[in-house]
Formats: structure tokens, sequence, C-alpha cells
């Protein structure tokens, strides 16, 4: 029986955004293109990407042109979550259980490319009894395949509110999203949804006594009590989680019933945990696959035939080093062009303020310390674009996750899982997204190992600090034509910090030995083709987001900097050189503080102020070497080029800072070093305690000391570059 | 229908029936839920360069996973 009521009693404005009745939440598969939809719905411009555990957390914005807030969720593949993102949205879903947080509708998005596996959380929401708008994404891709679809039968068949063919590629069905959206009609709280699972009565019958127990305290906002009971039955956690307001009788009273469904199945060697899936994918079966039609599993997709070779035994790592080192490479060759111009704009600005200026304190702050400060970060932005630019590329084509599936016997090998590979390789844009990208790995352990070795993939800011040093005392050799010494060199320090990963995490393996066994189960999206709009977003973020830094903390360091190399002045009557001058300054007397300690590392005292600026955060290493250089420099009419200052400094004694050795400790040094706050406090947030960024701090500057302090005393005694 | 084999131990390009899965490990739930169920048709398509994981293709879309949750997965041939 259907009693409708009319909308009457249902409050008359809802204006207030907090409100669950002008909410609307976005859910759906992983890499079903829910960000992509989000973007277009709200003009927002969060990260998308062509493999699953994109979107990790809970993300808001306001459909356009109208006072509805959108929530972007996290892909979940079902409502029993497996690990912390897709946590996030069942939780979510499970919450409309209480009538007034129930949203004004949900938006299903399906990758109707293979519906099957979309419509099993599909037939679960729907349960929730929240008007649902089943969005067929990917629509382009279904014509070019040859899928058909009939989403007015679809629709019938399914009893949803809306079924709407759409593409985030191409724009098409985003109109009618919005207007199904504004126009979704209150939810029917007089009505109870029907269960979406095909069950034999036999299947069915264990289950009796829970079942009668739950309909008696049934409601519309809650899914169907034969849903509710096999979940029961299943899982201990979800009767606690979902029916928190039994009183103790009750509970007790339940569990008995719950305790007596298990025995029964037992006797009939029925397996209850199996049930749901089955019975979704028999309801799909009898119901649904009338009204669309899946690519063959005999059917050998363009994907496949490319996957051939990308995957090939011989050829896939081929490929994949082949890939890296072509990236690597590039970062040289093609950032050397505007990176020239940069430079050239800076040395012109330093010059001209200095002309404009009076020789002083104004003038030395603001060329020494500022302007050749931050420009020495700057010019680097044309490597980040490019390293940002393909980055994406991987990640927006689909390459990425081939990357994990080639390398997850190795990893797995060290005590690592595949899954970790899409944290890890992303480190090499940010550690901080890397980190909460790890929340897609099911198993704690796991995840908390992938968040303590993400910081040794090398990230953007350290590429300053490697091209700086790599370019001034790497020599510029070539072999076999196109291969670049100097890139090989940068490749191998991006390599140095991926292989310590796996030997601590192969350690770690070893000395805390794995309870649970964490399988690796993941999508291989189809290859695609990236999206402008997508990888032009990634790289305008990476470069804003560099720039701004370069522009706060840098600024800021840099200030600090100028101040503590040339103060305090030396006494008036004594002619002190520029030099010495640094070095009686609170920066020089830091630097001489703690030179013993990296005297047997090759560094000096400037190089120590450097280190201990770099602290809190790594561009700064180049900054402030730029401002001591250039504030000891006696002619102040002219700006030393930084690599050109590097290559003369001497010590006392007139030996070269610098030498290939003293390069090549300070780089190892940069790859394992701890130096980024941020980073910290990520750590800090996923893991909810000090106690982790504190190990970080602590291994990693052990781990960089030791390494340095190998490279450069081995290197002394095998002689070289000295 | 022939005989009944691992899912780890079928060759590339074999097409195969789920005939029994005999583990129920928190894993073998979420492939449930990804529609690896009794009487699926799966193609396995390739083993990772390493020889593991495997790649299957079920339900048009194609799922990587580990031999040793695969060695549970118990399928018949499918010509």
């Amino acid at each position: 029986m259907k009693i409708t009521s009319p909308a009457t009693n249902r409050p008359a404005e809802a204006t207030d955004a907090n409100r669950a009745t002008n909410q609307v939440a976005l859910i759906g598969n992983p890499n079903s293109g829910k960000t992509a939809l989000f973007n277009l719905l709200t003009g927002a411009n969060f990260k998308v990407g062509n493999y699953p555990g994109v979107t990790v957390e809970k993300k808001s914005g306001w459909l356009k042109g109208h006072k509805i807030l959108l929530q972007d969720l996290p892909g979940a593949y079902s409502l029993s979550p497996k690990s912390l993102d897709e946590k996030v949205t069942v939780d979510l879903v499970q919450s409309w259980r209480v009538t007034d947080q129930r949203p004004k509708a949900v938006v299903v998005v399906l990758d109707a490319t293979n519906l099957t596996r979309n419509l099993f959380l599909t037939l679960q929401i729907l349960e929730m009894g929240v008007p649902a708008i089943v969005v067929l994404n990917m629509m382009d891709e279904v014509r070019k395949q040859n899928i058909r679809i009939d989403p007015a039968l679809l629709q019938k068949r399914l009893d949803a509110y809306a079924v709407i063919p759409a593409s985030a590629k191409t724009g098409e069905g985003i109109p009618e999203i919005i207007k199904a959206i504004v126009a979704a009609p209150p939810i029917d709280e007089k009505h109870i949804p029907t269960p979406r699972l095909k069950l034999s009565d036999e299947q069915i019958a264990p289950l009796g006594e829970v079942i009668h127990y739950l309909e008696a305290r049934s409601h519309s906002a809650a899914p169907p009590p034969l849903v509710d009971s096999l979940r029961m039955v299943a899982d201990d956690g979800y009767r606690e989680q979902n029916y928190p307001a039994l009183s103790e009788s009750e509970q007790t009273d339940l569990q008995e019933k719950i305790e007596q469904a298990r025995k029964n199945f037992a006797e009939k060697s029925i397996e209850f945990s199996a049930l749901e899936s089955a019975g979704r994918y028999a309801y799909i079966n009898k119901h649904l696959s009338q009204t669309y039609s899946d690519e063959a599993v005999s059917a050998v997709s363009f994907s496949e035939k490319v996957d051939s070779i990308i995957s090939h035994t011989v050829w896939g790592p081929l490929i994949l080093l082949f890939v890296l080192g072509f990236i690597f490479n590039t970062i040289f060759s093609w950032a050397e062009y505007p990176m020239g111009w940069i430079e050239s704009a800076v040395e012109w600005l330093a010059v001209t303020v200095s002309g404009l200026l009076p020789e002083g304190v104004i003038q030395s702050l603001l060329v020494d310390g500022i302007i050749v400060g931050v420009g020495n970060v700057v010019v680097f932005l044309p490597q980040i674009i490019l390293l940002i630019f393909f980055l994406s590329l991987l990640e927006d084509s689909g390459y990425i996750t081939r990357m994990a599936f080639i390398l997850d016997r190795l990893m797995n090998k060290l005590g690592l899982q595949g899954k970790a590979v899409l944290p890890m390789l992303s480190g090499f844009a940010c550690a901080i997204p890397a980190i909460m990208a790890s929340r897609t790995i099911e198993n704690w352990r796991d995840r908390l190992i992938t968040i303590l070795l993400i910081p040794l993939m090398s990230c953007t800011a350290r590429l300053p600090v490697y091209i700086l040093l790599i370019s001034a005392f790497v020599p510029q050799k070539t072999f076999l034509g196109f291969i670049q010494l100097q890139a090989l060199v940068l490749m191998g320090m991006y390599f140095l910090g991926f292989f310590t990963a796996v030997i601590i995490s192969l350690l770690i393996k070893h000395l805390v030995p794995q309870k649970t066994i964490s399988h690796f189960v993941m999508e291989l999206p189809p290859y695609r083709v990236p999206m402008f709009r997508s990888v032009w977003m990634k790289v305008y973020n990476s470069g804003k987001l560099f720039l701004v830094n370069a522009g706060s903390i840098i600024l800021a360091i840099s200030i600090i900097l100028w101040f503590l190399a040339s103060y305090p002045t030396p006494n008036e009557n004594g002619e002190v050189s520029s030099a010495s001058q640094v070095e009686q300054s609170y920066a020089g007397q830091l630097g001489k503080m703690i030179e013993p300690v990296i005297e047997p590392l090759g560094f000096d005292w400037k190089i120590g102020v450097g280190i201990i600026a770099s602290f809190a955060a790594r561009e700064v290493m180049v900054s402030t070497l730029a401002t001591i250089y250039n504030i000891e420099a006696e002619d102040d009419e002219d700006i030393v080029p930084l690599v050109e200052a590097m290559r003369n400094e001497t010590h006392p004694d007139g030996r070269p800072v610098y030498t290939l050795l003293t390069a090549l400790s300070l780089l190892v040094f940069f790859v394992y070093a701890a130096q980024c706050m941020a980073t910290f406090a990520i750590v800090k947030r996923e893991t909810n305690s000090w106690r982790w960024p504190l190990v970080m701090i602590f291994y990693m500057t052990a781990l960089a000391y030791v390494a340095s302090l190998i490279v450069y005393q081995g290197g002394l005694l095998l002689g070289v570059g000295a | 229908m022939e005989s009944t084999l691992r899912l780890s131990e079928i060759k590339p390009g074999t097409k195969a029936v789920i005939d029994k899965i005999s583990t129920d490990s928190g894993d073998i739930g979420r492939l449930r839920d990804l529609g690896l169920n009794e009487g699926v048709a799966v193609r396995l398509v390739r083993y990772a360069p390493m020889g593991d994981p495997l790649e299957i293709k079920l339900h048009g879309f194609h799922l990587s996973l580990r031999k040793d949750l695969a060695k549970d997965i118990w399928v018949s041939d499918n010509k």
C-alpha cells in the first residue's frame, strides 16, 4: 500500500546550506568520473585522473546557479568498505538512516562501459530510498564500443527517479542532471524501498527470525529488513554501527537471533557472506541485463592490444624505464631555454634595482635578499611544469595503473603492495597529496609504511637543488647521441630515493612480520586520451603553488636570512671584507657552530646554513646559497650567477668548496633529509599522532647523514673527484 | 565443462567459468562485490612481467589480482 503524502508538511524554505535537504551526494565506483562531472556541475577544478582512488576525501561545491550543495565523495565499489576512502562514502550513506540527515537527492555515477559491476552499488544506493539520479557517464565511449543501452527501460526496471546518459568529456547530459537535481521530488517517507536482490526461498529461510525482528522496527529510511539482516549476519560490526538505539535487552535478543541464523545457514551449508553479492548479481541478470550489453569477455579491446606491448614480459619493464628516462632527459633539455629567459629577467631586475637605489641597506635587502633569493628559486619553474605535465599524462592516460601492475610482484617481495605504487609515484610531485592518497590502501600497517616512505620519493621541491648541483658540477656528456649524463644522474637521484624506500620496507617486513595478508585487487581502466582541461589544471595548480611558495615562505626566509647574514655589522674602524663580514654574522656564527658536524660530509658552514634553513622547505637551500654568495661578493655592481659563484667558492686554504664529490654528497643528503614542515603536519593529521612525524624526521635525518658520510668519505678513500 | 582448475593455473587467453570459491577472506568479499561469483565467465588476459599478479576480464572490465588470491578460485574450461 502506498500513501502519497503531499509536500505540505515539509519546511517551506530551506536556505541553510548545512541542512541535509539542500545537499546532494555524488556517489559511484572508483574511476567512474565523479570528480570530472562534479567539476562541470559546480565549476570547481578538483583533480581528476584515469585511475581508481584519485578522490580520497569529501569535497563540496555549489551546484551552478543554485543554492544546492553538491558533495563529491571518494569512489566505492560497494557498501562493504575495504579502505579508509571508501569508508567515508559508506558512512555517509549509512547516516541517511536518520531521517533529518537525508539529502535532497543522490547522484549515482556509473561507468556505462561496464554497467554490470557499476549497477551493484547502484542497487545498494537505491534501497536507501533517497531520490536517485542515475548518471550513465562515458556515453561517448559507449557509442564507440557499440555497447547498447536502453536508458528508459533501465529507469523503469530500476525504479529510479531519473536515468541520464552523460559524458563528462563532451558535456553531454550536464543540463539534464542539473534540472533533475533541482526538480528532485521530496522523499516519500511512507514508502519502504523494495529489496533489489534475488535470493531463493531456501536462501532466505534461515534469516526468518532476524527479518521478522527488523520488520517490526523498520522505517522508510532504513534499507529493507532482508538486506539489513543479511549484512548483520555476515558482519558483527554492522548491527552495532547501524542499530545503536536498541536497548541492551533488545540487542541481546537480536544477537541471539543472528547466531541462530548463522547456525541455520551452516546446517544447510550455505555460505552467507557471499549471499548479498550473489543475490545482487542474480537480480541484475534477471531484471536489468536486458536493458544493456557489456563488452563480451572474449572481445579484445584497443587498450588490451596496447597492453600486450605495455605489459609485455620483456617490453613492459623496458618501456617503463624508457618512459621515466625520457621524462628526466626532457626536464633537462626542454627546460633550458625558458630557464634562461627567467634567469635573464631576474638578472635584469637585480641590476636595474641596484642602479636605481643608492648603495646601502635597502639596496642590499632588495637585491641580495629578495631578488636573488627568490629569483634563483623561480628559475626552476619550467622544470616543475614539465615534470607535472608528464606525471599528469601518466595519470590521465591510465598508464600509472599499468606501472602498478608491472611493479606489484617486486613490491610484494619487498613487503609492500602494488597499490602503494600509486601514492609513491605521486610523491614525485609532492608528498602531501601522496600521503593523502595512501588512504586507498586497505591495511593500516601497509598504509603507515607507505606514509613513512613517501617522503623518500624526490618531490618537486628537491628539483631545484638537484638541477643546480648537477648542472654546476656534473660534466655535460652525451652517450649514444641522446642520453645525457646529467639527466642520468638526475634519474639516479629519483631511483636512489625509490630503492631506499624499497629496502626499508624489506627490512620492516623482516622485523615486523605481516599478520594479515593484503591482496592487491585493482581495476585496470582502459587507456584514455587525457582531457586538456585536467592536465592544464594540474600544471597550473602546481605552478601556482610553487610561485605562491616562492612569494611567501621562500621570500620570508630569504629576508630573515639576508638579515642573519648581514648583521651584526663589523666595527666602524676595522676595514673588513664582505666575506669575513658574513662569517661574523649571525648566520655565519650559526653555520660555524654546526660546521664540525657536517665537515665529514664535505660541507662548509655556508652549506650548513642552507641545510638549516631548508628544514622548512627544500627550495630554500637554493635561495639561501644565492643570498649568502651575493652578500659576500665584493663587487656590488654585478649579480653573480649562482652556478658560477659555487664553482668559484673556495675554502680559506684555497681548495674549492665544491668538488664533484661534495656535490654528490649534497645531492644524496637532499634525497634523504626530512625537510618539509607541511609534510610533518600532514603525517600528524593522517596518523593522528606526533609519534610518526617524529619517527620520520629522525630516520630520514639519520639516513641523510650516514649516506652523505659514506659518499664523501668513501669517495675520498677511492680518490674520486678530490 | 571439463576438469576444475585454479584460476592461477590457466593459460593466458583461456576463457573459463567460475565454479567455486574456496575461501572467505575479506578480499574475496571484494571480488564478489566486483562480480566475481560462481557461474561468471572470465578470461585470463595475461600475467604481469614477473609472473604475478594476473589480469582477468569479466563483465566488460579488466581486473588485476594476485595469484595467492586466484589460487582459491576454481574454474572450469569453457570452450
